[in-house]
C-alpha cells in the first residue's frame, strides 16, 4: 500500500470512528439533549416535580385567561392527547397566541400546575402574506363544515347514492 | 472521449497557473454577487409579501438562510480541501482550506447574530440552548479553532497538518446541524424546503432568497480566490526571504 492510500484509509477511519463515538454520546444522552417535553410525556412518565424543564405545545383554544389587572396569565399546552395548565407572570412573545406552538419554561408543581419563568413562541416553516393565509383559514372552515353536514345527515348521503 | 479533449485538473493545482486565473475571476464573481445581491435585496425588502404572522421581521431571513447555508457548506468544502491536502500533499489545497475559513466564520457569525436578532421579536429570546442553535455556535468555534490553531503553530507544515486534522474532525458537526431540528426537539423550526413539498413559500420570498443565496456563493468565490493570492503571495515572500538569508549566510 503506498503512503498516501494508507493516509487516506486512516483519515477514513479517524472519521468513521469519531462519527460513530458522536452517535454513541448522543444516543446516551437524548434523555438530556431533549428541549421540551410534550403534555403526554409528562403525564405519563411523571417528569420530577419543583425541576426547572421545559414544556411544549399547542396554546389550547378558550383557555387563555388573563388575571385583572396584573400580567399573569394562564393557559393550557396540549399535543393533541392531554394538557397540562400553565400559569405565567410576564410579557408573552408577539406570535403568542391561542393555537399557536409555544414552549414554556419552568416548574411542575404537585398540583399539577406548570408554573413557567419564560414563554418562547415556537414558529412554524411557513411563509405567506395574510391574504393566503385568510383563504387557507376559509378553506379548512369549509371543509370542516362539509364534513360535519355529511356526518350529522348520514341518511342523506345514502339517498344520495 | 479522445485523449486531445481530456481536462487537466491538476493543472490549476500548482499556484503559476492558479494566479492568473483567480485574476480573471475574482472581478466577474464580485460584480455578479453585486448585481445578485441588489436585485435579491430589492425583491425580498418591496416585493416579497408581508408574512401573515410575523409581519415585516420575516425579512431577515433573506440574509440569515443563506449566511446559516454557507456556513455549513463552506465547512464541507474546507474538510474536503483538508483531506485533499493531507492525504496528496497538494499545496493549493491547504491554501484554499486556509483561505475558506475566515469567510465560513464570517456567516457562521452572521447566522448567529441574524437569527439572534429575530429570535428576540418571534421566539420572546435572543439566545437560547436548542440543538440547532447550540451546534451552529459549536461550528463558529470550529472555524476559530482551525484558525487559531494554524497560527499558534510556528511551524507551517505542522500547522497545516494539525488544523486540517481538526477540521476533518469537526465535519461530524455539519449533519448534526442540518438535521438538528428533525433529530430533537427544538425551538428553531424546521427547513422550509422540502424534497417532497418543495418550498413553503410564495414565489417571491423564495426568489429573494435564492438570488441572495447565489449572490452569497458568488462573493464566496470572489472573496476566496483572492484570500488565496494574497496567501501565495506572502508564502511566496518569505520563501524568498529565507533562501537570500542562506545565501547570505554562506557568502
Amino acid at each position: 500500500m503506498k503512503a498516501r492510500s494508507k493516509r487516506l484509509v486512516l483519515i477514513g477511519v479517524i472519521i468513521v470512528a469519531f462519527g460513530a463515538a458522536v452517535m454513541l454520546v448522543l444516543n446516551a444522552f437524548q434523555e438530556n439533549l431533549v428541549f421540551f417535553h410534550t403534555p403526554t410525556e409528562v403525564k405519563a412518565r411523571e417528569v420530577a416535580y419543583d425541576r426547572q424543564i421545559r414544556i411544549g405545545g399547542l396554546v389550547e383554544k378558550g383557555t387563555f385567561k388573563r388575571e385583572e389587572e396584573t400580567t399573569t396569565v394562564t393557559f393550557n399546552v396540549t399535543d393533541g392527547e392531554s394538557s397540562i395548565l400553565v400559569s405565567y407572570t410576564g410579557i408573552l412573545p408577539d406570535l403568542f397566541r391561542e393555537g399557536q406552538g409555544i414552549v414554556a419554561e419552568g416548574k411542575l408543581l404537585t398540583s399539577g400546575v406548570f408554573v413557567a419563568s419564560h414563554v418562547f413562541a415556537k414558529h412554524d416553516e411557513t411563509y405567506m402574506p395574510p391574504e393566503a393565509a385568510e383563504a387557507l383559514k376559509r378553506a379548512e372552515e369549509k371543509a370542516e363544515a362539509t364534513v360535519q353536514q355529511a356526518t350529522t345527515k348520514p341518511t342523506i348521503v345514502e339517498k344520495g347514492e | 472521449m479522445s485523449a486531445t479533449r481530456r481536462i487537466h485538473w491538476m493543472k490549476y493545482a500548482s499556484a503559476s497557473n492558479f494566479y492568473p486565473l483567480a485574476n480573471r475571476l475574482v472581478p466577474l464573481f464580485m460584480g455578479l454577487a453585486i448585481a445578485l445581491a441588489v436585485i435579491g435585496l430589492y425583491i425580498g425588502f418591496f416585493v416579497a409579501p408581508v408574512d401573515y404572522q410575523q409581519g415585516n421581521s420575516y425579512r431577515i431571513m433573506f440574509l440569515h438562510v443563506p449566511a446559516a447555508w454557507m456556513s455549513m457548506f463552506i465547512y464541507l468544502l474546507l474538510a474536503m480541501y483538508a483531506i485533499i491536502s493531507l492525504v496528496w500533499r497538494v499545496k493549493m489545497a491547504d491554501i484554499m482550506a486556509y483561505s475558506l475559513a475566515p469567510t465560513g466564520a464570517m456567516f457562521t457569525f452572521i447566522a448567529l447574530l441574524t437569527g439572534a436578532l429575530w429570535g428576540r421579536p418571534t421566539w420572546g429570546t435572543y439566545w437560547i440552548w436548542d440543538a440547532r442553535l447550540t451546534s451552529e455556535l459549536l461550528l463558529l468555534f470550529l472555524y476559530l479553532g482551525y484558525m487559531g490553531l494554524y497560527s499558534a503553530i510556528p511551524d507551517r507544515q505542522r500547522a497545516s497538518r494539525a488544523a486540517s486534522f481538526l477540521a476533518i474532525v469537526g465535519v461530524v458537526n455539519v449533519p448534526i446541524i442540518y438535521f438538528s431540528v428533525v433529530w430533537w426537539n427544538t425551538l428553531h423550526q424546521g427547513s422550509s424546503f422540502s424534497v417532497s413539498e418543495g418550498a413553503s413559500m410564495t414565489s417571491d420570498m423564495l426568489s429573494a432568497l435564492l438570488l441572495m443565496a447565489f449572490a452569497c456563493w458568488a462573493y464566496t468565490i470572489a472573496v476566496v480566490l483572492r484570500r488565496a493570492q494574497a496567501v501565495i503571495l506572502e508564502r511566496k515572500k518569505v520563501a524568498l526571504w529565507a533562501s537570500q538569508i542562506s545565501k547570505n549566510k554562506e557568502a
